[in-house]
């Protein structure tokens, strides 16, 4: 028994879950709030329309979203509550009260700052979506809600990827699957294997959020997204003047026809929209009008030598953020030396690695005011200063390379919050070695290693023990 | 009921062991060993004992290519796979012979097949090494499920309703779907043997309740294993090619 919509209204029952407000009609599904649920929040019963009779996409994505759902978890994708056979389909989820990104489309282009804000919030969704192995690829204003707490979710795994699991979409169909205006070069192409689809679908909403206009409008065939392969968008400052040369590097770079040119992970994409004033700028930056036919027919043809087939681990593992955490107030020099031999080390093996050099500074509450004048500005300056002399000798690309200073009353809770803010990967601090020192002040590092939410490696100078 | 699926064990103790020993942990319920006890490996005895062991308390077993050259000579053996035969058959009594005897070739359980090669002509030892042989697998038995072993490499093929037949290499311990609207087959890598450059034994387990098999790799003595191969004079290659996988 297929469901049919057409049958189905309030107080129906479905597997005891009771129907109660038919809450959207989709084209592949319908979404109904239900009760009768043992879930100790709201719920939602996806039911999509199934035809035996030929319709395989909608029998298909169905199938994979109930097999990708149940293996996500946090608060960045709705709970998966059950599932029904195909004889009797349905997925029931959680029900997210929040916020359609759809919702903001009504006032475009939005305030840049809420620009980034979004963009930050759903780039965090998207690392941590790829940190499990799966690739949304139908990113799109649709599939995002805003929670009230500001935190992004991704809904709809229904042309998903798990990279550990067959992929039941990927041979089934001859024609790609996707959204016209947010629709990757690569998948256009037929691959559904690189988590940098999805930034590119982000660059899209972002350009669309930031200006009004879809970059490459709203194509209805396949022939049309094919487009992007070739057609260089206009530049979003062209659009808007309220968008920083910074702002639309990172959209441009975003929307990039190869995926090499992009954003190596969702992370490291949050991180710079999280600190404009390091974001290296390039020509894109400065550009107020669309490449010609043969700059970027030169760059779809780059793509076509090297098809992007990069694997989502491996994506992942080979871009991560590191943080290495340094106090050059404390004078020995053996200290920073051995810190930066262990970087030195790690960054060997990761080349697209991005490097936060943190000067972690511990002040008292009373200094706290102190900072805020002209001594402090110059403490401040000097200590970037001291920061960018300590890595020279690793010769990091600038690109690669970020610069900040770190004062806190509690310099572990102050790593430990960084670090889970910017989702950095690997934390790289060094240990105290005076016992003395470690006793009035505490051991910073087993804190951190204790509570921080990545790798840590903790460095000491033998030359101190 | 989950079902842990073992095939290709080739006389070898250790890696049989350590098999049966984490699909206890994983919780399995059922045994079925697919066939190859013997052949290639050092402890053809104690293995024989211990599959029939298990088909006393209600395992399914069934018949290898390698078990039936025991009693009955097979001339499509290479001569390395005809040496281990020969010195094997010198090692098992009469009981563990017509144990290995008594083995059928084939087990249906409802929609279920399992098979120590290929459902086409089970007893002709066809291998299931691509998507052409996955496909006169399919034809060849109306199973929505079929399990076999035989070519010491883990695959999962699956037909699509265009009857396109796509093959995929499982992850290490990443439970599969198997959704009721395609037929797949799974191929269970070798637990004595692996031929996928991963020394570690292969093996699988069905969750018939969930409909998902998770195939699992395993690391065991391979030194050990190999180091009693040598001991019985066998030829070397068998146990050189335990510590590489191949």
């Amino acid at each position: 028994m297929a469901a049919d919509i057409q049958r189905l209204s309030p107080g129906d029952v479905i597997e005891g879950f009771r129907l109660d407000e038919l809450l959207r009609t989709g084209g592949m599904s319908s979404i109904w709030r239900v009760s009768q649920t043992d879930a100790d929040y709201p719920v939602i019963l996806k039911i999509p329309f199934l035809r035996y009779d030929g319709d395989q996409l909608s029998i298909v994505s169905f199938e994979t979203e109930k097999i990708i759902l149940p293996r996500l978890h946090g608060p960045h994708f709705p709970h998966f509550v059950a599932a029904g056979s195909y004889n009797n389909p349905f997925i029931a989820m959680e029900f997210i009260a929040g916020t359609p990104l759809e919702t903001w489309l009504e006032q475009l282009p939005l305030e840049i700052d809420e620009v980034i804000r979004l963009g930050v919030k759903i780039a965090t969704a998207l690392q941590k979506l790829h940190e499990q192995h799966v690739i949304h690829l139908d990113l799109k204003p649709d599939n995002v809600i805003l929670r009230p707490n500001g935190d992004a979710v991704l809904i709809d795994y229904g042309f998903a990827r798990h990279d550990r699991l067959p992929d039941l979409l990927a041979e089934e169909f001859d024609d790609p699957v996707g959204t016209g205006p947010y629709i990757s070069p690569e998948q256009v192409l037929g691959v559904r294997s690189d988590p940098r689809s999805d930034l590119f679908a982000l660059g899209v909403i972002l350009y669309f959020l930031a200006t009004g206009k879809q970059p490459f409008g709203d194509p209805m065939r396949i022939a049309g997204w094919r487009r992007r392969l070739y057609v260089d968008p206009v530049p979003p400052r062209r659009l808007n003047d309220k968008i920083s040369p910074w702002l639309q590097e990172i959209i441009l770079r975003l929307i990039e026809v190869d995926p090499n040119d992009r954003y190596p992970t969702a992370a490291q994409l949050a991180f710079d929209l999280q600190h404009p004033q390091q974001v290296l700028l390039t020509a894109r930056a400065e550009k107020m009008t669309a490449s010609g036919f043969i700059k970027t027919l030169s760059r779809w043809l780059k793509l076509r030598r090297n098809p992007p087939f990069a694997g989502l681990k491996r994506q992942l593992a080979s871009a991560p953020i590191i943080a290495v955490a340094l106090d050059l107030a404390d004078r020995s020099p053996q200290l920073p030396e051995a810190i930066r031999t262990a970087t030195q080390g790690i960054l060997a093996t990761v080349p697209n690695a991005r490097l936060a050099c943190l000067y972690v500074f511990k002040i008292s509450r009373v200094q706290i005011d102190e900072m805020q004048d002209e001594t402090g500005r110059n403490i401040f300056l000097r200590r970037l200063a001291e920061l960018e002399h300590w890595s020279q000798p690793l010769a990091v690309d600038k690109e690669k390379v970020t610069y900040q200073v770190l004062e806190s009353v509690d310099p572990a809770a102050a790593l430990i919050h960084y670090a889970r803010e910017n989702m950095i990967d690997h934390l790289i601090v060094g240990a105290r070695a005076s016992s003395t020192v470690r006793r009035y002040l505490g051991s910073v590092s087993a804190k951190i290693v204790a509570e921080a939410p990545c790798t840590v490696t903790v460095v000491r100078s033998k030359a101190q023990v | 009921m989950r079902i842990a699926l073992l095939s290709d064990i080739h006389a070898n103790r250790e890696a049989l062991e350590a098999c049966l020993g984490h699909a206890a942990e994983m919780g399995a319920e059922r045994y079925i060993f697919l066939g190859d006890y013997v052949g290639y490996g050092a402890d053809p005895e104690w293995v024989t004992d211990k599959i029939a062991d298990y088909v006393a308390k209600g395992a399914i077993a069934l018949l290898g290519n390698h078990d039936a050259a025991v009693f009955r000579p097979d001339a499509h053996m290479n001569d390395i796979a005809t040496a281990a035969i020969e010195w094997t058959r010198t090692r098992l009594n009469a009981r563990q012979q017509a144990f290995l005897q008594s083995l059928p070739l084939q087990k249906q359980e409802d929609d279920v097949l399992f098979v120590h090669a290929s459902a086409d002509s089970p007893e002709a030892w066809h291998y299931v090494t691509d998507s052409a042989a996955a496909r006169r697998t399919f034809e060849a038995s109306k199973a929505r499920l079929i399990f076999c072993g035989h070519v010491h490499v883990p695959c999962i093929y699956r037909i699509t309703t265009t009857a396109k037949v796509i093959e995929f290499t499982p992850a290490d311990s990443t439970p599969v779907e198997l959704s009721p609207i395609w037929r797949w087959l799974n191929v269970i890598g070798a637990v004595g043997q692996p031929r996928d450059r991963l020394p570690a034994a292969a093996y699988a387990i069905f969750d018939t309740a969930r409909n998902r098999v998770a195939h699992y790799r395993v690391p065991y003595d391979t030194a050990g294993a190999a180091a009693k191969i040598r001991a019985a004079g066998l030829p070397d290659v068998l146990s050189a090619r335990l510590l590489q996988g191949y």
